[in-house]
């Protein structure tokens, strides 16, 4: 990537950002580069520094525990030497002029750190310079240091809060030649930091979606169709607005699977406050005609998956004969694995607030996706893009759920409908019974193992409802970038592999989840590995190594897989035998593999690559009378390249093993009669403090590799680590999830 | 319908609320008084979103009803400490607990209801306390190690 860097003017800053004038402006279009990329983007206006030498910095992508308003500052200040204590980081709101918003696919840092480096160090070029010039002196005598320009020779001193004027006039650098600080230098890159915002949170300051407040604004709350695209049959307006509070009964027509984003519809209650909304929402008593999906059942879904999974389907990487080194085979084993359907539960449901007035409308929203979410209010409302103002919030838990902007269209529409800003708060029945689900799947893996135990056919067809059904009825088989979250790109060193993928149709939407198609992938070949393990009599680690092979790197493209490899090129981003070797063993080793436990107890093991990053885990796990597991203790070893923030890259990833825990153990979405039968954390539960394992290690790999992601990858290889240790205990192979046998 | 006014005491200030009793005082808090620290999730006391204090007790405020708290000291994230320098604050920072943030006052409203009670509680107590608390995040580690610092345990 070769960004020109460009200072941009101090007022278009100012339009964007709404930050005081007399600061000192730089940013940085990178669109050159973008556009060869395939992908035209621009964005700028990243810093400001003030003559007091306060400064800001703008956060363009999205906030939801990630970590990465604090993460992207971190990158810029360092190579600015700036003092990070002085900087406020500003949220930017939805514009193109920022490029690319959507946060999800764990690739903030992966595509915007080199970019931020350049803008840190254009800005430290033209402080050092200012400084050079004041002076008099050479600019090679000068040197930048925590917010401070000295004069090597003479030791005179300018803050850069002095040199900010000077320094908005000098040209900026070449990009070709500007110095970028080497890895030694690195002050704040790859050290661990407390996130920006952590005091606002701890003392109730913070603002999420669902905390935002406009000036005579309403609250709503929507009464939708059970069944995706049932119809309204028939409800009671006067009761609902005989509710103390109620003002608004707006009916908004429904709408079927197949709709993207559109919102579902139903009947909204705007009122006073939210729980006025929601009594007068009760009191609509509405019933519902179900509509074309009234009969679908998890039951008869999950038979179909599986019948799908044990037939021949569409070829979707190949390598030498499967079929006949299976025929041929000294041992053959082969196993169908299940999991459902699951569900976001962000704990902060989705919510926005928008107000539509004069032919513009202002919206404040918990959204992974600003420029999606504008574009579609724009689209809808009729409203020009530019009418439409976006502020972004921070997320109370995103996971996918808030790249999705129906909830923040709801808002819009009501506020056109009723005059007056609306917002619109989900409750948990809500977000649970009306999401875009997590897909079911069922997978058969058939295996041939030769005389010496070595796998030499390995067969596996996968079959579940693509996401991209959401956005079209006819797409029944997965699109390539959905294959390629773990299982066209599977690492195995197996002489004979076929890899099918059958077609589903969809009865719910469909929507990603924290690593997305990985997780009943990983779950399928990491359950699988252990038992080829088992039929081999070999140890599960041993063998998981033999079938990562030697250190290598897979050309999926030989085996005629057209595996778009998380959008990032394979000669940057191999994928890379050596690095899943290496996760595998650092975690073996600081879990005790093959340490002598209780009865009862047993350790699994589990690595996948996702979203460019490798990890390994292994569980240890009990299981009790009752057949209940607990996850006693976890290690997870993560090698995502290049780190910015140490102690984030270590959160998330123990975050991401509770995370999987809970879809793990207790995760699981069914519907009956087309709706969906859970509606609370009392029957979708979450897991809690007292099944948390006493400790999560992460061994977090030191790598110069570049960046890869963070926040998901850390999810795959858990859930079938616990199965793994679950069989290791009890002798009990549990191929579907969840695992967990809760009591009663 | 006219119903009177109800009378709370929210961080030590007396606070007219235009409400039926019944309802909840998790939206008379986010929604009438605009105290938005507190949070909803669940609706049915299943997550401790809403945690807060009514006579230095921890309570669930979406399931409690304006109407039974007349006379009683509430205390919501905001009121915790004037200056925001409670240790169970102090500590949440100094160990980074938080992600996503959004069920931390919850949490730590829990934690300070027990330390109220229990300056130097057990490790069984510091879970019992918590157990009501979700996080989808999974900062439960930190919110453990946050709990026993600002208990200096």
């Amino acid at each position: 990537m070769t960004p020109r860097v460009a200072v941009v003017g101090r007022r278009e800053f100012i339009q964007l950002t709404g930050l005081s004038a007399g600061a000192f402006i730089i940013g940085l279009r990178p669109k050159e580069a973008m556009a060869a990329a395939g992908e035209p983007f621009r964005f700028d206006l990243f810093v400001a520094l003030h003559p007091s030498g306060d400064m800001e910095i703008v956060a363009h992508r999205s906030e939801m525990g990630q970590g990465i308003r604090t993460a992207l500052p971190m990158v810029v200040a360092d190579e600015m030497e700036a003092d990070f204590d002085r900087v406020r980081v500003v949220q930017a709101p939805a514009d193109d002029r920022y490029g690319d918003q959507n946060t999800d696919g764990s690739h903030s840092i992966r595509d915007f750190f080199e970019p931020m480096r350049k803008v840190g160090a254009t800005a430290r070029y033209m402080l050092t310079t200012a400084a050079a010039q004041a002076w008099g002196v050479p600019y090679e005598e000068c040197v930048a240091t925590q917010h401070v320009v000295h004069h090597r020779t003479s030791g005179r001193r300018l803050g850069f809060g002095e040199l900010a004027e000077r320094a908005a006039k000098v040209q900026a650098p070449d990009p070709k030649t500007l110095r970028l600080k080497s890895r030694s230098e690195w002050r704040y890159i790859g050290k661990g930091r407390t996130l920006v915002d952590v005091r606002d949170i701890v003392t109730g300051r913070a603002v999420f979606g669902i905390d935002a407040r406009a000036e005579g604004m309403l609250h709503a709350s929507i009464e939708r169709p059970p069944v995706v695209g049932g119809k309204v049959k028939g409800f009671d307006r006067a009761a609902a607005l005989a509710v103390k509070g109620v003002r608004h009964v707006v009916e908004i027509d429904t709408v079927g699977l197949s709709q993207g984003f559109k919102p579902l519809g139903g009947i909204a209650v705007v009122a006073d406050n939210t729980w006025a909304a929601r009594q007068g929402r009760t009191a609509l008593k509405a019933s519902w005609d179900p509509g074309p999906e009234g009969t679908h059942d998890s039951i008869a879904y999950r038979k179909e998956l599986e019948a799908k999974a044990s037939a021949p389907a569409k070829v979707v990487r190949k390598r030498g004969d499967a079929d006949a080194a299976l025929a041929g085979a000294a041992k053959r084993v082969s196993a169908l694995y299940y999991t459902p359907h699951l569900t976001h539960a962000a704990i902060e449901p989705p919510a926005a607030l928008a107000s539509v007035s004069g032919g513009t409308c202002e919206i404040w929203a918990c959204t992974q996706d600003p420029m999606g979410a504008r574009k579609l209010v724009s689209e809808t409302l009729g409203l020009p893009l530019e009418k439409v103002t976006l502020h972004v919030t921070l997320i109370g838990g995103g996971f996918g759920r808030k790249s999705k902007p129906d909830f923040i269209l709801e808002a819009a529409q009501l506020s056109a409908k009723v005059g007056r800003p609306v917002k619109v708060t989900w409750t948990r029945e809500d977000e649970i019974q009306h999401g875009y689900y997590h897909s079911a799947s069922a997978q058969k893996i058939e295996a041939g193992l030769d005389a010496s135990g070595r796998t030499v056919a390995w067969k596996a067809r996968t079959a579940f409802p693509t996401i991209a059904s959401t956005f079209d009825a006819k797409n029944e088989y997965p699109p390539n970038w959905e294959l390629g979250l773990g299982f066209s790109d599977l690492p195995f060193d197996v002489p004979n592999l076929q890899l099918e993928n059958a077609s589903v149709a969809p009865h719910v939407r469909i929507g990603w989840l924290r690593s997305v198609a990985n997780i009943y992938h990983a779950f399928a070949i990491s359950s699988f590995v252990d038992e080829l393990a088992h039929a081999a009599g070999a140890d599960p680690k041993d063998y998981l190594l033999r079938l990562i092979g030697a250190p290598r790197k897979v050309d999926l493209k030989a085996d005629g897989s057209d595996n778009p490899n998380y959008g990032a090129s394979f000669d940057a981003y191999p994928v890379d035998t050596g690095r899943l070797r290496h996760v595998t063993e650092v975690v073996a080793k600081a879990a005790g593999w093959g340490k002598t436990l209780p009865k009862g107890r047993g350790l699994g093991i589990a690595a996948h690559r996702s979203f460019l990053t490798y990890v390994a885990v292994v569980a240890e796990v009990s299981v009790d009378a009752q057949g209940t597991a607990r996850v006693e203790e976890a290690h997870i070893a993560f090698d995502c390249g290049t780190f910015v923030n140490r102690d984030t890259v270590i959160t998330q990833a123990q975050g991401a093993v509770v995370f999987a825990m809970s879809g793990a153990l207790h995760g699981k979405i069914t519907t009956k009669a087309g709706a969906v039968e859970q509606s609370n954390y009392h029957d979708y539960p979450l897991v809690r403090v007292t099944e948390v394992p006493r400790n999560i290690h992460v061994h977090l790999v030191e790598s110069e590799a570049p960046p890869a992601g963070v926040g998901e990858p850390g999810v795959p290889p858990v859930a079938p680590a616990i199965a793994n240790a679950i069989f290791a205990a009890t002798g009990e192979r549990r191929r579907e999830l969840p695992l967990g046998k809760r009591l009663a | 319908m006219i119903s009177p006014m109800i009378t709370l005491n929210v961080n030590g200030k007396d606070r007219q609320v235009d409400a039926l009793p019944e309802m909840p005082l998790l939206w008379a808090l986010r929604d009438v008084l605009g105290l938005t620290g507190t949070k909803f999730g669940c609706g049915m006391a299943q997550c401790g979103a809403c945690t807060v204090h009514v006579d230095g007790e921890a309570r669930r405020s979406c399931i409690s009803p304006i109407g039974t708290l007349a006379g009683k000291k509430i205390t919501t994230i905001e009121g915790l400490s004037p200056d925001g320098q409670h240790p169970l604050q102090k500590a949440w920072e100094e160990v980074n607990a938080p992600q996503c943030g959004y069920c931390q006052a919850g949490q730590i409203m829990s934690a300070a209801a027990l330390l109220k009670a229990k300056p130097k509680p057990s490790e069984k107590e510091i879970y019992q306390a918590l157990e009501g608390n979700l996080c989808r995040c999974g900062t439960y580690l930190r919110i453990l190690e946050a709990v026993k610092k600002a208990a200096a345990l």
